[in-house]
């Protein structure tokens, strides 16, 4: 048994090293290892793995204008499968058995939360690419996706702006949609809006006719989604089948990217709105340079969407903290990625705030038949991250260490 | 939308969330009824039905396609279902722990391998053209009820399936081995019902039913390779609240289970309507165990 064990474990060795993974003892002091844990198997590969290739283009990209401090970064793949327990794992054995100077991954935030113990514990650094709900602070990981204030808030200024003061709150039963409709629910009633409606159905759940019967008697102006997944397949089926169209009665959505709108088929979701940190069809010279990069590399029918850019972007601002730094430590590192400035990327202008948050802009789109997004609105400049929503959760602040 | 048409409105949704219902546990009802087998993977029948509508979507076109595609979805589920009772059930006879386990297996192979042949984010069937828009009231005491097409479509259907299964077993040879098989299996067995096949026809007609409720799914959500598993558990229940192996018991329970579901969630949360249903289910099993409809059998006299 143990000598098949072996066998198995020089195997994997040796295919990690036809990979290029391994060469420690070849170049030791030409690479430098970095990690990238996503969801490679599981419900949330169909997302993850495309952030994993935005991430991977980077890595290329550094690497082709000289790596870091004269290194050549070498990624290490491990697949979160989609469990938190298993990105848990994974997490400490890339920063244990593997070496690597820092780790860019995650998605859900149940994997998140699992991840933050092992990075506080060895002192080591994740990049977070996901808009998540905020409320939570920790000094080793950079949260680069939205926070609250960065995408469902700017997203209800739009509504208040376009005169839509009546909302009905619509979610799946988790930790996301539930913190954001508690900060939404807030800031409607402290804007002079309405909350017509709060509705959660479980992940996963498939039948809307009770829901859709409650928002036809609450007659809101605009429907806030925060559902995942195939959950959005079936609201929209259900509510097209019930006669209700976007012009009657409009859905702005929070978990709806370019990547959904391709997979769940433009035409069931056309006319419907969304708000993110960044659209495909934004247009600067940045993003049209990451768009042509990642279609050469990935095949010209890929479409881009929010995370992956957040996941190519964090790649970046961590290449240039580290040559600021000077060194690889996660220590100086972070302090020095949030000392950089403002830097041009796909999504407009970024830098990283003292609370190692993301200032960026906010959009709202409208989906057109094509799979596409329209800018309809932009936030007045990049808005600064606040992970603590000061009317829900007041007198919390985000310091890090 | 005056409360006269909320009611009418929401009594129909009941009625149409009773009607997937119902033709998933038909096969489970039946199967459970003659064969005293309970099959895990039954969810996966109606998963195997909604991704043959899917794949029959893309293959034909024109208004006609989706019947076709219902037709594909049963006789699909219906040869699988075959398979499995010939490779699995049938050498597990006498055993309900060893099936229990068996087709758990066969549920978790058959959902990695819809993932593994679809991915994991649900495929889609588009509803063809004559099933879009609704019947709508504009005036009277019902003005603002709107039926979407697609669901009468589902309750009509789950309507013909019910009646035909109804009139086959009491009006058909077969259906006459099957009732007799259902009472004493050993006395028909005696007298020469060839009781292998009828075990064999009524799972095979079984999960082609459920491969019906598939299709029919497909209309109003998304098929995902997990999507019969949140459909077996209510369709359980439906089962242990109908009676076993009774065709008008499962038919009421189903309705009533719809019902519920549809008024409770008008008043509390999707999640806490589930937790009210399964607290009636449980009442009401406390006082009548045998469920509505009883129907003496052997088989039930030595469970």
């Amino acid at each position: 048994m143990r000598s098949l064990l072996n066998r198995y474990v020089k195997l994997a060795v040796l295919c990690l090293c036809g990979l290029g993974v391994c060469g420690a003892s070849s170049a030791q002091n030409g690479t430098v290892k970095v990690g990238v844990l996503h969801s490679l198997s599981g419900t949330m590969a169909i997302s993850e793995v495309t952030v994993k290739n935005a991430t991977l283009l980077a890595i290329d990209q550094v690497n082709a204008s000289g790596g870091v401090l004269g290194k050549k970064i070498v990624p290490v793949i491990e697949d979160g499968a989609s469990d938190p327990a298993i990105f848990s794992q994974k997490a400490q054995k890339l920063i244990q058995q593997d070496r690597v100077v820092t780790v860019f991954g995650g998605w859900t935030s149940a994997s998140r939360k699992a991840m933050l113990p092992v990075f506080e514990r060895f002192h080591s650094l994740l990049w977070y690419p996901v808009q998540f709900e905020g409320n939570e602070c920790s000094s080793n990981i950079m949260y680069s996706g939205a926070q609250p204030n960065q995408q469902i808030l700017p997203a209800l200024d739009w509504a208040f702006e376009k005169g839509k003061k009546r909302i009905f709150l619509l979610g799946s039963d988790y930790v996301f949609p539930r913190t954001a409709n508690l900060i939404l629910k807030k800031h409607i009633v402290q804007g002079g809006g309405t909350v017509v409606g709060e509705e959660y159905v479980p992940l996963g759940g498939t039948d809307f006719s009770s829901i859709i019967t409650k928002i036809e008697i609450a007659k809101p102006d605009a429907v806030f989604s925060t559902l995942n997944g195939d959950s959005n397949v079936s609201f929209f089926k259900q509510l097209a089948a019930a006669g209700i169209t976007q012009a009657r009665m409009p859905v702005m959505s929070f978990s709806i990217a370019e990547q959904e709108a391709k997979s769940m088929g433009p035409s069931l979701v056309n006319g419907s709105f969304a708000a993110w940190n960044y659209f495909q069809s934004l247009n600067n010279p940045d993003n049209k340079k990451f768009i042509a990069a990642y279609k050469s590399k990935y095949g010209k029918d890929a479409v881009l969407d929010d995370p992956m850019v957040h996941g190519y972007v964090d790649v970046l601002i961590w290449a240039a903290a580290v040559k600021k730094a000077g060194s690889f430590d996660p220590n100086a590192v972070r302090k020095a990625a949030t000392e950089l400035g403002w830097t041009d990327s796909p999504m407009g202008q970024v830098k990283f705030a003292d609370n190692q948050s993301l200032y960026q802009t906010a959009y709202v789109g409208q989906l057109q038949p094509d799979g596409q997004f329209k800018v309809l609105w932009q936030s007045k400049g990049a808005l600064r991250p606040e992970p603590y929503d000061a009317l829900a959760f007041p007198g919390k602040r985000c310091v890090v260490k | 939308m005056g409360h006269a048409a909320i009611i009418a409105g929401q009594a129909f949704n009941g009625v149409s969330v009773a009607s997937i219902l119902l033709l998933t546990a038909l096969g489970l009802a039946l199967s459970f009824g003659v064969m005293n087998v309970i099959n895990m993977a039954h969810g996966e029948m109606l998963m195997v039905g909604g991704y043959l509508a899917y794949v029959a979507s893309r293959i034909a076109h024109g208004p006609m396609a989706f019947l076709l595609a219902l037709l594909l979805s049963f006789l699909g589920a219906t040869l699988l279902g075959a398979l499995l009772e010939l490779t699995v059930i049938q050498r597990l006879y006498g055993r309900p722990l060893d099936t229990l386990l068996a087709t758990w297996g066969v549920s978790l192979i058959l959902q990695q391998g819809a993932r593994s042949l679809f991915g994991a984010i649900g495929v889609e069937v588009v509803a063809p053209r004559w099933l879009n828009g609704s019947f709508a009231v504009h005036s009277g005491a019902f003005a603002g009820l709107s039926l979407p097409y697609v669901r009468i479509f589902i309750v009509a259907l789950t309507a013909v399936v019910l009646v035909s299964l109804m009139l086959f077993i009491a009006r058909t040879r077969w259906g006459l081995y099957l009732r007799a098989v259902h009472q004493d299996r050993e006395m028909a067995q005696a007298l020469g019902v060839n009781t292998r096949w009828v075990d064999l026809a009524v799972f095979a007609v079984g999960t082609g039913v459920a491969g019906l409720a598939g299709a029919a799914l497909a209309l109003i959500a998304p098929v995902t390779p997990t999507v019969g598993q949140n459909y077996v558990v209510y369709a359980f229940l439906v089962v242990i609240v109908g009676g076993m192996g009774s065709l008008l018991g499962t038919a009421l329970a189903a309705l009533s289970i719809g019902l519920i579901t549809a008024g409770a969630q008008m008043f509390t949360s999707v999640s806490l309507a589930d937790v009210l249903l399964l607290v009636l289910v449980i009442v009401f099993i406390q006082f009548r165990p045998q469920g509505i409809v009883f129907k003496r059998s052997r088989v039930m006299k030595e469970a």
